[in-house]
């Protein structure tokens, strides 16, 4: 006993072997890397905050054709959440059914090349979504939105619909296109994780496929269908370009998604109105865009929370 | 006890009969198609009507209802996965046809400076902006990436201050990128002053975008590597900073890089946030440090804007050439991740 701790304390010096010194700057070099993300994280808030303060109580007419700064934000957070709401409508269950169908249905061969496919929607740049949104899904559409005010027209959003179908209508399918890929991708992973005895057993008592995955897969998915849902929203509410492009915009304030004069989305407004932004007008552009880091944050935050959680309580 | 004999199977419809019934949707719906002329689009949503009603119910008749429900929703999750690929094809297609006749060695080679009306113009000048741009995003954020998954791996392990540096780094992928460009906007604004434009903003905005993917797949990598090379590397007397980099980094750097390609091809296509920093303007401008630089995207979405047949035309072919470039990084990047990858160790 005495003698080994004797030969520790003797080594201890010798570990200042050449690598001694290497090892404390390497660690250190590492540890300061990884602390400037925290950092980066820490100044886009300060320095958001810092130039965005003045355009929180500027001159009136900054905010024109409003006069405050929670008017003003008021028809953007409007637009931007029907926005986001509707993509988050049509891509659901799109999502649950791409991923199922890779998962479980699509023949086992050919399952990754097809999973590969919807990644390829994500690779697709945002602007050419907008370009083809505004060309073409625009006017495709155009027949969808007399249908739906002819026939949904009691609903507060389906308003006179809009001659060339660039409504906000048709920039959230855009929408909906554009968050399918990180939606089907958490939850295909999250049902290719069901433990297969589950399945296995399920089939076993005579479920169909359909029983299996609505009694077996489902309650062990939801957690992670939620996060991946939470993290579309994410993306739905912060993607510019596509709205910028697909819809014209109009500063006023209306419920109808499939009408000419909507207000863009807090984003696209950014997009929209840097080029001719005043000193003044550029803090205010960059106050909206920190009302929008805010909300991004936290819902991004609550899907990782909701994901992290679920996942340690199936590890235990 | 006169109990019927327990049946422990059921009639079942035949192997073919999806096909069956598939064949006859489409029969029943071409009819009408035939006679009333329709698209082909038409006919074939008319063909899917009948077979998500007819499959179903032949099914009831036959197996049941369970079964029947079985059916339907095997043939809706089909038809979702075809709708969902719809859009990627039909933009695929449209981009190509669009923007084809526009390319050509001139679209190519000459900027937009002193190009008036329908003159041909040109997309030099965006394509060695995005290049300069990205180039020095990742020449930022690749370091930074990779040194913060050492220290996840490696050092941090399951610490607190790690976990939560993974935790931020999961919510980081989240931050809309025209709320990195403002960053960029901000933090250059708040140096020099409210009029200043420069490209090396929009690698500023780039790079926090670039950092979280490039932390995720590097640190998903080096987890990869075995622990028994870095226990015979120590058994060896090889300090730990030597064996991170002589040992755990070449055994992951295929990985690695797949995973720094896949980034950059995810960020070459940004706009919103070039857009607010970077700018756009017409002519060549090679200095990252001053002065406005116009990108591909921006490029793309500027000749939109301008709402002319010819700015259509230029837009198109910018998008061909973007999407030409994203694909082509995303097929390498799963090159290099596959010829590179390290023999399976067992």
């Amino acid at each position: 006993m005495t003698t080994t701790a004797a030969r520790e304390r003797t080594e201890r010096p010798s570990s200042a072997r050449p690598g001694r010194r290497g090892d404390r700057v390497f660690a250190g070099v590492v540890r300061t890397a990884a602390f400037t993300i925290l950092a980066a994280l820490v100044a886009v808030f300060v320095f958001l905050a810092a130039e965005g303060w003045v355009g929180l109580t500027a001159e009136p007419d900054t905010y024109a054709p409003f006069t405050t700064f929670v008017r003003y934000l008021l028809p953007l957070i409007v637009s931007t959440l029907l926005a986001s709401a509707l993509a988050l409508v049509v891509a659901v269950p799109f999502a649950v059914a791409v991923a199922l169908f890779i998962s479980h249905y699509a023949p086992r061969s050919l399952a990754s090349a097809l999973g590969y496919v919807i990644d390829l929607l994500a690779a697709v740049p945002s602007v050419v979504f907008g370009l083809w949104g505004g060309r073409y899904l625009a006017a495709y559409l155009q027949p969808a939105h007399v249908w739906l005010h002819d026939h949904l027209g009691f609903v507060p959003i389906f308003g006179d619909p809009s001659p060339n179908g660039r409504s906000l209508f048709t920039a959230s399918i855009v929408l909906a296109i554009m968050i399918l890929p990180i939606m089907t991708a958490i939850s295909r992973e999250v049902f290719l994780q069901t433990p297969r005895l589950h399945e296995e057993a399920a089939l076993a008592l005579g479920a169909t496929r359909w029983e299996m995955i609505r009694y077996a897969v489902f309650p062990y998915a939801r957690s992670g269908m939620v996060s991946g849902i939470m993290l579309g929203l994410g993306r739905a509410l912060g993607e510019t370009m596509a709205v910028a492009m697909v819809l014209a915009t109009t500063p006023t304030t209306t419920l109808n998604v499939i009408g000419t004069a909507s207000p863009a989305t807090i984003a696209a407004n950014i997009a929209l109105n840097y080029k001719e932004a005043t000193p003044e007008r550029q803090s205010l552009l960059i106050a909206t865009g920190l009302v929008l880091f805010v909300v991004t944050f936290l819902v991004n935050f609550g899907a990782r929370w909701v994901a992290g959680r679920s996942s340690r309580r199936l590890n235990t | 006890m006169t109990a019927a004999p327990l049946a422990l199977s059921q009639a079942r419809l035949p192997r073919w009969a999806p096909v069956l019934v598939g064949v006859i949707a489409l029969a029943l719906a071409g009819l009408p198609a035939l006679l009333s002329g329709w698209g082909s689009v038409t006919w074939l949503v008319t063909a899917v009507a009948v077979f998500l009603v007819g499959m179903p119910l032949w099914s009831r008749l036959v197996e049941g209802r369970r079964a029947a429900v079985d059916r339907l929703v095997t043939a809706l999750i089909w038809t979702a996965f075809a709708v969902a690929c719809a859009p990627l094809v039909w933009l695929v297609y449209v981009v190509v046809r669009n923007g084809a006749p526009a390319i050509n060695g001139r679209f190519l080679s000459i900027s937009m400076l002193n190009v008036i009306g329908d003159e041909q113009g040109g997309i030099y000048h965006a394509l060695l902006g995005t290049l300069l741009v990205t180039v020095a995003a990742t020449v930022v954020s690749v370091p930074i990436g990779i040194l913060t998954a050492i220290y996840l791996v490696e050092y941090g392990k399951r610490s607190r201050p790690a976990r939560l540096i993974t935790f931020l780094v999961d919510v980081m992928t989240g931050i809309p990128s025209i709320v990195a460009g403002l960053f960029a906007l901000a933090l250059l604004v708040l140096v020099f002053g409210t009029a200043f434009r420069a490209g090396i903003g929009g690698s500023i905005a780039l790079s926090l975008l670039m950092v979280p993917t490039v932390v995720r797949s590097s640190e998903e990598m080096m987890r990869l590597v075995p622990d028994d090379l870095r226990e015979a590397s120590y058994a060896l007397g090889v300090p730990k900073w030597r064996t991170v980099t002589g040992v755990v980094l070449p055994t992951s750097v295929a990985g690695i890089v797949t995973g720094v390609v896949l980034a950059i091809s995810r960020v070459i296509g940004e706009t919103a946030p070039l857009l607010v920093v970077a700018g756009a303007t017409d002519g060549v401008n090679t200095n990252l440090f001053d002065g406005r630089m116009t990108t591909l995207p921006v490029f793309i979405f500027s000749q939109y804007a301008t709402s002319t047949p010819v700015g259509y035309e230029r837009a198109w072919g910018g998008a061909l050439v973007l999407i030409a470039l994203v694909m082509v990084l995303n097929l390498a990047a799963r090159l290099v991740g596959r010829i590179f990858a390290p023999a399976k160790s067992h």
